[in-house]
């Protein structure tokens, strides 16, 4: 019996929750050290951070949530960060707190307070405030009824009064936190509280003051536990007081926290030094790429900056992967195998993942560029100058991280909607998303564009991306316009910019690293099954010469040839390499390798079959069909609905395969060749 | 005044914020309330750059004009 006693007290669950850019994930991350393990949340695909520590006698899981400046429910991440509370209902939970912003960074705290949470208030960043402000803890602790320390994550201090506090908090009695607000508001809770008395939540008040403001998942909840007449209740006596005294209950709710967090401070706080606050760096820095007339010509220059670099320091690299599998091929031909096995290690194997091996390079210096973008805080600001432009467009400004993620991958893109919090936006990005260029495209374009356009690389690649942008703009334009389920306004921007910090060269390159690794796995699995495929397709029936016209493959392309023959590419190879690279992009290239004998021979081959025409709008039909079966996967999960799958993936395959015969036509009207 | 008429470089005290959207209970929870005292960073014809403590928010041109400021008076 006193056994399992010790057993039960030893184990601590511990969630840390906090405003973004409070300095969670640091705290996080020195709390847990290598110890941290990425999985999903249930049923969404939002990372979730589980770590553990040893402190004494205890083994610790820490939790990290999602940032959030409430526990309301707007967004997936807000959802995720309050449900755990309120279900998991961890042993401790962290509130981390920027000390140089109390007052709004309290907010939180204080609906941690409201809904009992066991809290520990982690005053962060408290190295910001030396000498300028004094905290009186001891006063705050009294004037809160919850355990406060002081750290900063950036110089690792107090991290042993956190672990401290954790433990001596698990036994600590939590009485909900009560501010009275104001006799009218009163009544109305009390007389709330009444009519859900049977409800299974140990505070009930805490369910009434969120009926009171109006929380869509609370409504929910209890119209579902059969509580229909205590919202009805609710919504009419809100009603019947917002007219009697002309206030907004919701607001009033929300500023009598305030008033009561500033009191607190006023007590526990005292300001060292009147500080004229200057602007930051940061400020200054936003003055200029935030500017009305620079913001975008800077966007511009970085976007052109990082695919120029890509493809000039990737290209030198590549060059040594290609000599190595020309040199693999070769050495294993001569080791005397079989005929039948020789073609299917040289042909199959090396040519085909060997092909899309050697974009590894660009793959991994795009993922750098784009880390390193978004670690330094510039993402924020380009969705913040392309606010305008996207509100004309139909879009919100956040939608913009999305797009720009998509050029690393769709998946994650599509992913990164759940920020948005009204519903008509996030499926109108989800559907333009798969026009953003993927990495898993570059390789589609290194290769055409080194055969047929070796001086302008760069340029050509970026009009491809210009390209994509393009499509996806006009894209939302029209389905805003067009589709009834996604007409009316778009939801306006309020964002934090984070303040710029030059991100460590080991968090840069570990956060590539991650990325490009994910590709190598990819070219592992589901692009070496493809290239097998495809290798079967072209071998048999044996009777027929490897990858020629009377093969499965051949035949098989031979049925699309005519198809693709008004833009410009009407030979039976372009149409299999298609079919196959909806399995995942970079099969197009491993298609080509396959079918014609390795990355070396590709450069040969490829110039007897296109035009730099024709090869343009091969490149143009790459990029916007459907993207790959991940993606498809992702929109269909995102949106949950088959209906706006199926569109988006006929939607795709339409605009591509139009687009590349306008590009070829047009192209032959005025004699490009 | 409204907050996209106000001056860069200045600081200001809300007034008030009207409307019932939801978007203007996100504001009020990310610490823009009555009685907040803010500083302007850049007032554009585009969005809004405010800033609160160390915080810097965005505001959208439409919110920024419903946001009701003073200014603070300088003893």
């Amino acid at each position: 019996m006193k056994k399992t006693e010790v057993l039960e007290t030893k184990i601590l669950r511990v969630a840390l929750i906090g405003n973004p850019n409070s300095g969670k994930s640091t705290i996080f991350n020195i709390l847990t050290g290598a110890n941290a393990r990425v999985g999903n949340w249930p049923g969404v695909t939002v990372e979730k951070k589980e770590g553990r520590f040893k402190y004494k006698d205890f083994d610790v899981i820490v939790t990290d949530l999602p940032g959030t400046y409430s526990l309301t429910s707007y967004s997936i991440d807000e959802r995720i960060a309050r449900d755990f509370i309120i279900n998991e209902t961890p042993d401790v939970v962290v509130c981390i707190v920027d000390s140089t912003n109390l007052v709004r960074n309290m907010y939180l705290l204080i609906l941690l307070r409201e809904l009992g949470a066991n809290v520990v208030l982690d005053l962060n960043m408290s190295d910001m405030i030396e000498g300028k402000f004094k905290i009186d803890v001891k006063k705050m602790e009294e004037l809160l009824g919850v355990p406060v320390v002081m750290t900063s994550g950036i110089k690792e201090t107090g991290i042993d009064d956190l672990k401290e506090a954790i433990i001596k908090a698990k036994n600590n009695k939590v009485i909900p936190l009560e501010i009275n607000y104001g006799e009218d508001i009163e009544d109305l809770i009390s007389d709330i509280e009444r009519q859900i008395e049977k409800l299974s939540f140990y505070n009930k008040r805490f369910i009434a003051l969120g009926l009171l403001q109006g929380d869509p998942q609370i409504i929910q909840d209890l119209q579902n536990k059969g509580f229909k007449e205590a919202v009805e209740f609710a919504n009419l006596k809100v009603s019947q007081l917002e007219e009697k005294f002309g206030f907004d209950i919701e607001s009033e709710i929300i500023e009598e926290r305030y008033g009561f967090i500033e009191s607190v401070l006023k007590q526990s706080v005292k300001r060292l030094i009147s500080i004229e606050e200057k602007l930051t760096i940061s400020d200054k820095i936003d003055r200029v790429v935030t500017n009305r007339f620079l913001g975008i010509p800077i966007f511009a220059l970085f976007m052109w900056l990082t695919f120029e670099i890509t493809f000039k320091i990737g290209g030198f690299f590549s060059d040594y992967i290609d000599q190595f599998f020309g040199w693999l091929g070769e050495a294993v031909k001569g080791i005397g195998l079989s005929q039948i096995l020789t073609s299917f290690l040289t042909d199959g194997i090396i040519n085909g993942v060997g092909s899309v091996l050697v974009f590894l390079p660009n793959i991994l210096l795009l993922f750098l560029f784009l880390s390193f973008l978004e670690d330094v805080g510039y993402m924020a600001r380009a969705a913040f100058v392309m606010d305008k432009i996207m509100h004309y467009i139909g879009l919100p400004g956040r939608s913009f991280i999305s797009m720009i993620l998509g050029f690393g991958c769709n998946v994650p893109a599509i992913m990164s909607t759940r920020t948005i919090s009204e519903e008509k936006d996030r499926i109108l990005t989800i559907l333009i998303n798969p026009f953003m260029s993927c990495t898993a495209r570059l390789p589609v374009y290194s290769m055409f564009a080194g055969i047929f356009f070796s001086k302008n690389q760069g340029l050509i690649v970026f009009s491809l991306y210009f390209l994509g942008i393009i499509v996806a703009i006009i894209s939302a334009k029209v389905f805003r316009i067009i589709i009834p389920s996604l007409k009316g306004k778009v939801s306006p921007l309020v964002m934090e910019l984070p303040p710029y910090r030059l991100p460590t060269l080991k968090g840069v390159l570990i956060h590539s690293w991650e990325k490009s690794n994910q590709f190598l796995k990819k070219a592992g699995t589901i692009i070496f099954i493809g290239v097998v495929v495809v290798w079967v397709l072209s071998s048999f029936p044996k009777s027929y010469e490897y990858a020629s016209e009377g093969t499965f493959i051949g035949r098989l392309g031979q049925i699309l040839s005519p198809i693709f023959k008004p833009a410009g590419f009407g030979f039976w190879q372009a149409g299999v390499t298609l079919i196959f690279g909806i399995i995942a992009k970079e099969i197009v290239v491993g298609t080509f390798g396959t079918l014609f004998g390795g990355e070396e021979n590709i450069s040969k081959v490829i110039p007897t079959l296109f035009t730099p025409l024709s090869a343009y709008s091969f490149m143009v039909m790459s990029l916007l069909y459907i993207p790959c079966i991940a993606s498809i996967g992702a929109i269909y999960k995102e949106t949950n609905s088959i209906k706006w799958t199926v569109f988006s993936v006929v939607y795709s395959i339409g605009v591509g395969y139009l687009m590349a015969v306008l590009f070829y036509q047009v192209g032959l009207l005025f004699r490009v060749h | 005044m409204a907050l996209i008429f106000t001056e860069e470089g200045e600081e200001f005290e809300v007034v008030s914020i009207e409307g019932g959207v939801n978007v203007f209970k996100k504001l009020k929870e990310m610490g823009i309330y009555p009685g907040v005292k803010i500083k302007v960073i850049s007032v554009s014809n585009g969005p809004v750059i405010i800033g609160l403590g160390n915080t810097r928010i965005a505001i959208g041109r439409g919110i920024a004009s419903k946001i009701m400021v003073k200014e603070i008076e300088k003893l």
